[in-house]
Protein backbone atom coordinates (compact mmCIF):
# COMPACT_ATOMS: atom_id res chain seq x y z
CA UNK A 1 0.00 0.00 0.00
CA UNK A 2 1.09 3.42 -0.74
CA UNK A 3 1.42 4.84 2.59
CA UNK A 4 1.98 8.37 1.09
CA UNK A 5 -1.31 8.84 -0.77
CA UNK A 6 -3.52 8.96 2.41
CA UNK A 7 -1.40 10.85 4.41
CA UNK A 8 -1.65 13.65 1.48
CA UNK A 9 -5.21 13.12 1.21
CA UNK A 10 -5.75 14.39 5.19
CA UNK A 11 -3.46 16.75 4.46
CA UNK A 12 -5.29 18.37 1.15
CA UNK A 13 -9.36 17.78 2.97
CA UNK A 14 -7.74 19.15 6.31
CA UNK A 15 -6.32 22.10 4.67
CA UNK A 16 -9.61 22.76 2.70
CA UNK A 17 -11.82 22.07 5.55
CA UNK A 18 -9.81 24.25 7.87
CA UNK A 19 -9.85 27.66 5.74
CA UNK A 20 -13.88 26.63 5.18
CA UNK A 21 -14.19 26.45 9.09
CA UNK A 22 -11.85 29.50 9.45
CA UNK A 23 -14.62 32.19 7.61
CA UNK A 24 -17.43 29.79 8.99
CA UNK A 25 -15.87 29.51 12.43
CA UNK A 26 -14.92 33.95 12.39
CA UNK A 27 -18.10 34.99 10.95
CA UNK A 28 -19.93 32.81 13.76
CA UNK A 29 -17.48 33.98 16.94
CA UNK A 30 -17.90 37.55 15.47
CA UNK A 31 -21.40 37.40 15.67
CA UNK A 32 -21.77 34.97 18.78
CA UNK A 33 -19.62 37.73 20.72
CA UNK A 34 -22.13 40.36 19.95
CA UNK A 35 -24.65 40.32 23.22
CA UNK A 36 -27.51 41.35 21.20
CA UNK A 37 -28.00 38.49 19.22
CA UNK A 38 -30.75 36.49 19.69
CA UNK A 39 -30.37 33.09 20.88
CA UNK A 40 -26.87 33.27 20.62
CA UNK A 41 -26.15 30.45 23.07
CA UNK A 42 -28.76 28.54 21.45
CA UNK A 43 -26.67 29.11 18.12
CA UNK A 44 -23.41 28.41 20.18
CA UNK A 45 -24.80 25.22 21.09
CA UNK A 46 -25.83 23.84 17.64
CA UNK A 47 -22.57 24.45 16.27
CA UNK A 48 -20.72 23.20 19.27
CA UNK A 49 -23.35 19.97 18.63
CA UNK A 50 -20.75 18.42 16.38
CA UNK A 51 -17.99 18.18 19.19
CA UNK A 52 -20.07 15.66 21.27
CA UNK A 53 -22.95 14.01 19.23
CA UNK A 54 -21.88 10.87 17.65
CA UNK A 55 -20.31 10.66 14.63
CA UNK A 56 -23.52 8.80 12.79
CA UNK A 57 -26.04 10.90 13.74
CA UNK A 58 -23.57 14.01 12.23
CA UNK A 59 -23.54 11.57 9.61
CA UNK A 60 -26.99 11.17 8.80
CA UNK A 61 -28.16 14.58 8.87
CA UNK A 62 -25.03 15.44 6.30
CA UNK A 63 -26.41 12.59 4.26
CA UNK A 64 -30.49 13.90 4.26
CA UNK A 65 -29.00 17.33 3.88
CA UNK A 66 -26.60 17.06 1.31
CA UNK A 67 -27.13 13.79 -0.48
CA UNK A 68 -27.92 13.66 -3.92
CA UNK A 69 -31.98 13.26 -3.36
CA UNK A 70 -31.36 16.99 -1.17
CA UNK A 71 -32.29 20.51 -2.72
CA UNK A 72 -28.62 21.43 -1.71
CA UNK A 73 -26.67 18.25 -3.13
CA UNK A 74 -29.26 17.71 -6.59
CA UNK A 75 -28.15 21.68 -7.43
CA UNK A 76 -24.65 21.19 -6.40
CA UNK A 77 -24.74 18.27 -9.12
CA UNK A 78 -26.59 20.00 -11.51
CA UNK A 79 -24.25 23.30 -11.08
CA UNK A 80 -20.99 21.58 -10.70
CA UNK A 81 -21.10 17.79 -11.99
CA UNK A 82 -20.36 16.15 -9.38
CA UNK A 83 -22.51 14.89 -5.82
CA UNK A 84 -20.83 16.32 -2.79
CA UNK A 85 -21.66 12.71 -0.87
CA UNK A 86 -18.90 10.39 -1.57
CA UNK A 87 -16.62 12.41 -3.17
CA UNK A 88 -13.33 14.00 -1.90
CA UNK A 89 -15.98 17.12 -1.03
CA UNK A 90 -17.92 15.13 1.08
CA UNK A 91 -14.87 14.34 3.22
CA UNK A 92 -13.62 18.18 3.05
CA UNK A 93 -17.92 18.94 4.69
CA UNK A 94 -17.14 16.41 7.50
CA UNK A 95 -13.63 17.81 8.33
CA UNK A 96 -15.16 21.06 8.17
CA UNK A 97 -18.19 20.32 10.51
CA UNK A 98 -15.36 18.69 12.99
CA UNK A 99 -12.91 21.85 12.79
CA UNK A 100 -16.06 24.64 12.81
CA UNK A 101 -16.71 24.29 16.54
CA UNK A 102 -13.44 24.41 18.01
CA UNK A 103 -12.71 27.73 15.66
CA UNK A 104 -16.11 29.46 16.15
CA UNK A 105 -15.24 29.35 19.77
CA UNK A 106 -11.98 30.42 19.89
CA UNK A 107 -13.07 33.07 17.69
CA UNK A 108 -15.70 34.37 20.25
CA UNK A 109 -13.91 34.06 23.37
CA UNK A 110 -11.02 36.41 21.54
CA UNK A 111 -13.15 38.59 19.93
CA UNK A 112 -15.13 38.92 23.12
CA UNK A 113 -11.91 39.62 25.31
CA UNK A 114 -11.36 42.81 23.02
CA UNK A 115 -11.96 45.66 25.05
CA UNK A 116 -14.89 47.63 23.94
CA UNK A 117 -13.72 50.74 24.27
CA UNK A 118 -11.59 50.00 21.64
CA UNK A 119 -14.35 49.19 19.55
CA UNK A 120 -16.22 52.37 20.69
CA UNK A 121 -13.35 54.72 19.64
CA UNK A 122 -13.41 53.19 16.73
CA UNK A 123 -17.19 53.90 15.85
CA UNK A 124 -16.91 57.13 17.27
CA UNK A 125 -13.61 57.86 14.85
CA UNK A 126 -16.02 56.77 11.77
CA UNK A 127 -15.58 54.01 11.43
CA UNK A 128 -18.64 51.26 10.16
CA UNK A 129 -19.19 48.56 12.19
CA UNK A 130 -17.76 46.20 9.94
CA UNK A 131 -14.67 48.47 9.51
CA UNK A 132 -14.36 48.29 13.65
CA UNK A 133 -14.27 44.59 13.14
CA UNK A 134 -11.58 44.21 10.67
CA UNK A 135 -9.21 46.82 11.75
CA UNK A 136 -9.86 46.66 15.62
CA UNK A 137 -11.65 43.72 16.31
CA UNK A 138 -9.85 40.95 14.16
CA UNK A 139 -6.21 42.21 14.42
CA UNK A 140 -6.41 42.09 18.36
CA UNK A 141 -7.99 38.90 18.46
CA UNK A 142 -5.63 37.33 15.83
CA UNK A 143 -3.36 35.70 18.34
CA UNK A 144 -6.45 33.68 19.83
CA UNK A 145 -8.40 32.54 16.84
CA UNK A 146 -4.96 31.29 15.39
CA UNK A 147 -4.66 29.12 18.24
CA UNK A 148 -8.64 27.90 17.62
CA UNK A 149 -7.36 27.38 13.86
CA UNK A 150 -4.61 25.15 14.47
CA UNK A 151 -6.53 23.28 16.93
CA UNK A 152 -8.97 22.61 14.30
CA UNK A 153 -6.46 21.64 11.59
CA UNK A 154 -5.55 18.64 14.39
CA UNK A 155 -9.07 17.81 14.44
CA UNK A 156 -9.72 18.09 10.83
CA UNK A 157 -6.54 16.08 10.36
CA UNK A 158 -8.15 13.08 11.68
CA UNK A 159 -12.09 13.39 11.03
CA UNK A 160 -12.74 9.21 10.85
CA UNK A 161 -16.67 8.73 11.66
CA UNK A 162 -18.23 11.31 9.64
CA UNK A 163 -16.41 11.42 7.09
CA UNK A 164 -16.87 7.29 6.21
CA UNK A 165 -20.63 7.96 6.43
CA UNK A 166 -20.65 10.90 4.20
CA UNK A 167 -17.82 10.31 2.30
CA UNK A 168 -17.39 6.59 2.12
CA UNK A 169 -13.50 4.64 1.88
CA UNK A 170 -12.70 5.24 -1.33
CA UNK A 171 -8.98 4.45 -2.18
CA UNK A 172 -7.26 7.86 -3.57
CA UNK A 173 -10.77 9.99 -3.43
CA UNK A 174 -11.50 9.64 0.42
CA UNK A 175 -9.90 7.01 2.00
CA UNK A 176 -7.65 9.43 4.60
CA UNK A 177 -5.30 8.59 6.85
CA UNK A 178 -7.53 7.77 9.74
CA UNK A 179 -9.41 5.23 7.41
CA UNK A 180 -6.66 4.12 6.05
CA UNK A 181 -5.44 3.38 9.96
CA UNK A 182 -8.68 0.95 10.46
CA UNK A 183 -8.21 -0.78 6.84
CA UNK A 184 -4.43 -1.50 8.10
CA UNK A 185 -5.58 -2.74 10.88
CA UNK A 186 -8.92 -4.80 9.73
CA UNK A 187 -6.33 -6.22 6.83
CA UNK A 188 -4.05 -7.43 9.74
CA UNK A 189 -1.33 -4.60 8.12
CA UNK A 190 0.34 -3.73 11.40
CA UNK A 191 3.29 -1.95 10.10
CA UNK A 192 1.11 0.58 7.98
CA UNK A 193 -1.20 0.91 10.86
CA UNK A 194 1.81 1.97 13.17
CA UNK A 195 3.62 4.14 11.13
CA UNK A 196 0.45 6.00 9.96
CA UNK A 197 -0.69 6.09 13.76
CA UNK A 198 2.97 7.51 14.10
CA UNK A 199 3.07 10.34 11.92
CA UNK A 200 -0.75 11.36 12.78
CA UNK A 201 0.44 11.43 16.73
CA UNK A 202 3.26 13.50 15.82
CA UNK A 203 1.53 15.89 13.48
CA UNK A 204 -1.64 16.28 16.16
CA UNK A 205 1.23 16.80 18.85
CA UNK A 206 3.16 19.82 17.16
CA UNK A 207 -0.08 21.29 16.12
CA UNK A 208 -1.09 21.16 19.62
CA UNK A 209 2.42 22.55 20.85
CA UNK A 210 2.16 25.63 18.57
CA UNK A 211 -1.51 26.47 19.70
CA UNK A 212 -0.50 26.33 22.81
CA UNK A 213 2.11 28.35 22.53
CA UNK A 214 0.44 30.94 21.13
CA UNK A 215 -1.69 31.36 23.87
CA UNK A 216 0.92 31.30 26.56
CA UNK A 217 2.83 34.21 24.38
CA UNK A 218 -0.24 36.41 24.41
CA UNK A 219 -0.58 35.80 28.36
CA UNK A 220 3.33 37.11 28.72
CA UNK A 221 2.07 40.37 26.66
CA UNK A 222 0.43 41.66 29.50
CA UNK B 1 -21.26 83.33 10.62
CA UNK B 2 -22.50 84.01 13.93
CA UNK B 3 -24.35 80.47 14.38
CA UNK B 4 -23.40 78.55 17.24
CA UNK B 5 -23.32 74.79 17.02
CA UNK B 6 -24.81 73.79 20.42
CA UNK B 7 -24.89 70.05 21.38
CA UNK B 8 -28.10 69.69 23.32
CA UNK B 9 -29.21 66.33 25.30
CA UNK B 10 -32.32 65.25 27.03
CA UNK B 11 -31.28 61.47 27.80
CA UNK B 12 -33.38 58.79 30.16
CA UNK B 13 -31.85 55.76 31.00
CA UNK B 14 -33.09 52.72 33.24
CA UNK B 15 -30.53 49.98 34.35
CA UNK B 16 -32.19 47.20 36.30
CA UNK B 17 -29.82 44.52 36.37
CA UNK B 18 -27.30 47.09 38.00
CA UNK B 19 -26.98 46.82 42.07
CA UNK B 20 -27.66 49.25 43.27
CA UNK B 21 -30.27 49.90 40.32
CA UNK B 22 -29.07 53.32 38.24
CA UNK B 23 -31.53 55.71 36.75
CA UNK B 24 -29.79 58.81 34.65
CA UNK B 25 -32.71 61.51 33.51
CA UNK B 26 -30.74 64.49 32.90
CA UNK B 27 -31.42 67.45 30.64
CA UNK B 28 -28.24 69.29 29.03
CA UNK B 29 -27.41 71.60 26.84
CA UNK B 30 -23.49 72.91 25.75
CA UNK B 31 -22.38 75.67 23.68
CA UNK B 32 -19.40 75.64 21.90
CA UNK B 33 -16.05 76.24 24.00
CA UNK B 34 -15.03 74.37 26.79
CA UNK B 35 -18.11 72.85 29.33
CA UNK B 36 -17.26 70.94 32.41
CA UNK B 37 -19.64 68.24 33.72
CA UNK B 38 -18.40 67.67 37.31
CA UNK B 39 -19.88 65.22 39.48
CA UNK B 40 -18.53 62.39 42.05
CA UNK B 41 -18.35 58.84 40.62
CA UNK B 42 -21.08 56.93 39.79
CA UNK B 43 -23.42 60.11 39.25
CA UNK B 44 -23.78 58.47 35.65
CA UNK B 45 -20.73 60.99 33.60
CA UNK B 46 -19.05 58.31 31.30
CA UNK B 47 -22.41 57.16 30.45
CA UNK B 48 -23.74 60.05 29.75
CA UNK B 49 -20.88 60.79 27.06
CA UNK B 50 -21.37 57.28 25.37
CA UNK B 51 -24.83 57.97 25.15
CA UNK B 52 -24.24 61.36 23.43
CA UNK B 53 -21.57 59.89 21.22
CA UNK B 54 -23.95 56.75 20.42
CA UNK B 55 -22.25 53.98 21.93
CA UNK B 56 -25.21 53.70 24.38
CA UNK B 57 -28.80 54.06 23.50
CA UNK B 58 -31.14 56.30 25.89
CA UNK B 59 -34.58 54.77 26.61
CA UNK B 60 -35.92 57.74 25.92
CA UNK B 61 -34.86 61.22 24.83
CA UNK B 62 -33.74 63.58 22.09
CA UNK B 63 -29.96 64.12 21.07
CA UNK B 64 -29.18 67.45 18.38
CA UNK B 65 -26.02 68.82 17.32
CA UNK B 66 -26.55 72.06 16.06
CA UNK B 67 -29.21 71.28 13.47
CA UNK B 68 -28.87 67.85 13.26
CA UNK B 69 -31.11 65.66 15.09
CA UNK B 70 -28.53 62.62 16.08
CA UNK B 71 -31.24 60.49 18.56
CA UNK B 72 -35.07 60.90 18.94
CA UNK B 73 -36.92 57.76 20.70
CA UNK B 74 -39.82 59.63 19.49
CA UNK B 75 -39.12 59.53 15.63
CA UNK B 76 -37.27 56.32 16.10
CA UNK B 77 -33.98 58.15 14.55
CA UNK B 78 -30.96 56.62 15.95
CA UNK B 79 -27.49 57.67 14.18
CA UNK B 80 -24.88 55.29 14.28
CA UNK B 81 -21.74 56.44 16.14
CA UNK B 82 -19.94 56.47 13.17
CA UNK B 83 -22.39 59.44 11.62
CA UNK B 84 -22.64 61.53 14.43
CA UNK B 85 -19.23 63.54 13.86
CA UNK B 86 -18.64 63.28 17.59
CA UNK B 87 -15.22 62.28 19.15
CA UNK B 88 -14.95 60.86 22.67
CA UNK B 89 -11.58 60.43 24.46
CA UNK B 90 -12.26 57.88 27.00
CA UNK B 91 -10.67 57.53 30.24
CA UNK B 92 -8.33 54.49 29.31
CA UNK B 93 -7.74 56.49 26.09
CA UNK B 94 -8.33 53.65 24.22
CA UNK B 95 -5.46 54.12 22.00
CA UNK B 96 -5.37 50.94 19.11
CA UNK B 97 -2.68 48.61 20.85
CA UNK B 98 -1.35 47.51 17.63
CA UNK B 99 -1.50 50.49 15.27
CA UNK B 100 1.46 52.95 15.37
CA UNK B 101 1.32 56.26 16.80
CA UNK B 102 0.32 57.78 13.56
CA UNK B 103 -1.72 55.06 12.10
CA UNK B 104 -3.68 56.04 15.35
CA UNK B 105 -4.46 59.40 14.73
CA UNK B 106 -4.59 58.68 11.02
CA UNK B 107 -7.18 55.80 12.02
CA UNK B 108 -10.26 58.55 12.32
CA UNK B 109 -8.71 61.59 9.56
CA UNK B 110 -11.99 61.35 7.18
CA UNK B 111 -11.44 58.42 4.86
CA UNK B 112 -12.15 60.79 1.54
CA UNK B 113 -8.73 62.36 1.50
CA UNK B 114 -6.18 59.83 0.17
CA UNK B 115 -3.84 57.85 1.93
CA UNK B 116 -0.91 59.87 1.66
CA UNK B 117 -2.47 63.17 2.91
CA UNK B 118 -4.27 61.12 5.80
CA UNK B 119 -0.59 60.12 7.21
CA UNK B 120 0.90 63.97 6.83
CA UNK B 121 -2.82 65.41 8.40
CA UNK B 122 -2.03 62.63 11.61
CA UNK B 123 1.47 63.60 11.67
CA UNK B 124 0.94 67.40 11.50
CA UNK B 125 -1.57 67.06 14.67
CA UNK B 126 0.83 64.50 16.95
CA UNK B 127 3.41 67.47 15.67
CA UNK B 128 1.01 70.21 16.92
CA UNK B 129 0.78 67.93 20.18
CA UNK B 130 4.01 67.83 20.60
CA UNK B 131 4.36 63.71 20.04
CA UNK B 132 5.88 63.68 16.34
CA UNK B 133 8.45 61.31 18.00
CA UNK B 134 5.70 58.72 18.59
CA UNK B 135 4.38 58.46 15.24
CA UNK B 136 6.41 55.04 14.29
CA UNK B 137 6.25 53.84 18.34
CA UNK B 138 3.38 51.90 19.37
CA UNK B 139 1.08 53.11 22.79
CA UNK B 140 2.61 50.15 24.97
CA UNK B 141 5.87 51.89 25.14
CA UNK B 142 4.29 55.57 25.80
CA UNK B 143 4.22 57.50 29.25
CA UNK B 144 0.95 59.06 30.15
CA UNK B 145 1.30 62.32 29.50
CA UNK B 146 2.39 60.79 25.67
CA UNK B 147 -0.29 58.47 25.54
CA UNK B 148 -2.52 61.61 26.51
CA UNK B 149 -1.36 63.74 23.86
CA UNK B 150 -1.83 60.90 20.79
CA UNK B 151 -5.14 60.49 22.27
CA UNK B 152 -5.97 64.14 21.71
CA UNK B 153 -4.44 64.39 18.67
CA UNK B 154 -6.49 61.31 17.29
CA UNK B 155 -9.65 63.20 18.86
CA UNK B 156 -8.91 66.21 17.26
CA UNK B 157 -7.47 64.98 13.87
CA UNK B 158 -11.08 63.35 12.90
CA UNK B 159 -12.43 66.70 12.73
CA UNK B 160 -15.07 66.06 15.08
CA UNK B 161 -18.08 68.73 15.54
CA UNK B 162 -18.10 68.10 18.92
CA UNK B 163 -15.29 66.58 21.75
CA UNK B 164 -16.23 64.23 24.57
CA UNK B 165 -13.46 63.98 27.02
CA UNK B 166 -13.65 61.67 29.79
CA UNK B 167 -11.91 62.37 32.91
CA UNK B 168 -8.99 63.42 30.30
CA UNK B 169 -5.76 64.02 33.25
CA UNK B 170 -6.48 61.40 35.51
CA UNK B 171 -4.11 59.71 35.14
CA UNK B 172 -1.70 62.40 34.91
CA UNK B 173 0.01 64.22 37.83
CA UNK B 174 -0.96 67.25 39.31
CA UNK B 175 1.72 69.48 37.03
CA UNK B 176 1.07 67.82 33.88
CA UNK B 177 -2.42 67.71 34.13
CA UNK B 178 -2.12 71.28 34.78
CA UNK B 179 0.29 71.81 31.78
CA UNK B 180 -1.80 69.38 29.50
CA UNK B 181 -5.77 71.42 30.70
CA UNK B 182 -4.05 74.60 29.51
CA UNK B 183 -3.12 73.68 26.49
CA UNK B 184 -6.25 71.67 25.68
CA UNK B 185 -8.07 75.14 26.10
CA UNK B 186 -5.74 76.57 22.96
CA UNK B 187 -6.66 73.73 20.86
CA UNK B 188 -10.08 73.96 21.17
CA UNK B 189 -10.68 77.66 21.29
CA UNK B 190 -10.59 78.14 17.74
CA UNK B 191 -12.64 75.38 16.45
CA UNK B 192 -15.70 76.53 18.12
CA UNK B 193 -16.70 72.72 18.77
CA UNK B 194 -18.90 71.89 21.74
CA UNK B 195 -16.64 70.34 24.25
CA UNK B 196 -17.74 68.52 26.57
CA UNK B 197 -15.04 67.83 29.75
CA UNK B 198 -16.41 65.03 32.29
CA UNK B 199 -14.31 65.25 35.71
CA UNK B 200 -14.56 64.63 39.47
CA UNK B 201 -11.66 66.73 39.82
CA UNK B 202 -13.07 70.51 41.46
CA UNK B 203 -9.63 71.80 40.95
CA UNK B 204 -9.24 70.84 37.58
CA UNK B 205 -13.17 72.31 37.17
CA UNK B 206 -12.19 75.37 38.50
CA UNK B 207 -9.06 75.66 36.04
CA UNK B 208 -10.80 75.25 33.04
CA UNK B 209 -14.80 76.19 32.99
CA UNK B 210 -16.66 79.06 32.82
CA UNK B 211 -19.40 77.18 33.43
CA UNK B 212 -20.14 73.85 35.36
CA UNK B 213 -22.73 71.46 35.32
CA UNK B 214 -23.17 69.72 38.37
CA UNK B 215 -24.11 66.22 38.44
CA UNK B 216 -25.56 63.82 41.14
CA UNK B 217 -26.80 60.48 41.40
CA UNK B 218 -28.10 60.54 37.45
CA UNK B 219 -29.49 64.14 38.19
CA UNK B 220 -28.61 67.66 37.02
CA UNK B 221 -28.20 69.14 40.56
CA UNK B 222 -27.56 72.91 39.09
CA UNK B 223 -25.98 74.90 36.08
CA UNK B 224 -23.74 77.78 37.01
CA UNK B 225 -20.58 79.16 36.93
CA UNK B 226 -17.76 77.75 37.96
CA UNK B 227 -16.93 80.37 41.28
CA UNK B 228 -20.31 80.12 42.45
CA UNK B 229 -20.72 76.44 42.50
CA UNK B 230 -17.83 75.14 43.44
CA UNK B 231 -16.04 78.05 44.99
CA UNK B 232 -17.80 77.15 48.41
CA UNK B 233 -16.93 73.59 48.49
CA UNK B 234 -13.30 73.56 47.77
Amino acid sequence: MNALEPLLLSFEVAVLATALATVLGVVLGGLLARPQLWAREVIDALVTAPMVLPPTVLGYYLLVLLGRESAIGHTFEALTGSAIVFTRGGAVVAATLGALPLISKAARAALESVDVRLVGAARTLGASSFRAFMSVSLPLARRGITSGVLLGFARALGDFGVTLMVAGNIPGQTRTASLAIYDAVLAGRDDDAARLALIMTTLAVAVLIGASYLTRQRRDGF
Amino acid sequence: MAFEARLSARLELQRQLTAPRFSLAVELDFGPGLNVLFGPSGSGKSTILALIAGLLRPDRGRIALASEVLFDSEQRLDRAPNERGIALVFQSLALFPHLTGVANVAYGVPRALGNAQRVERAMAWLQRLRVGHLAQRHPGSYSGGEAQRVALARALASEPRALLLDEPFSALDRELAGELSAELSSYVAPLAIPVVLVTHDRKLARELGREVTLLRAGRVEEVGSVSDLLAERA
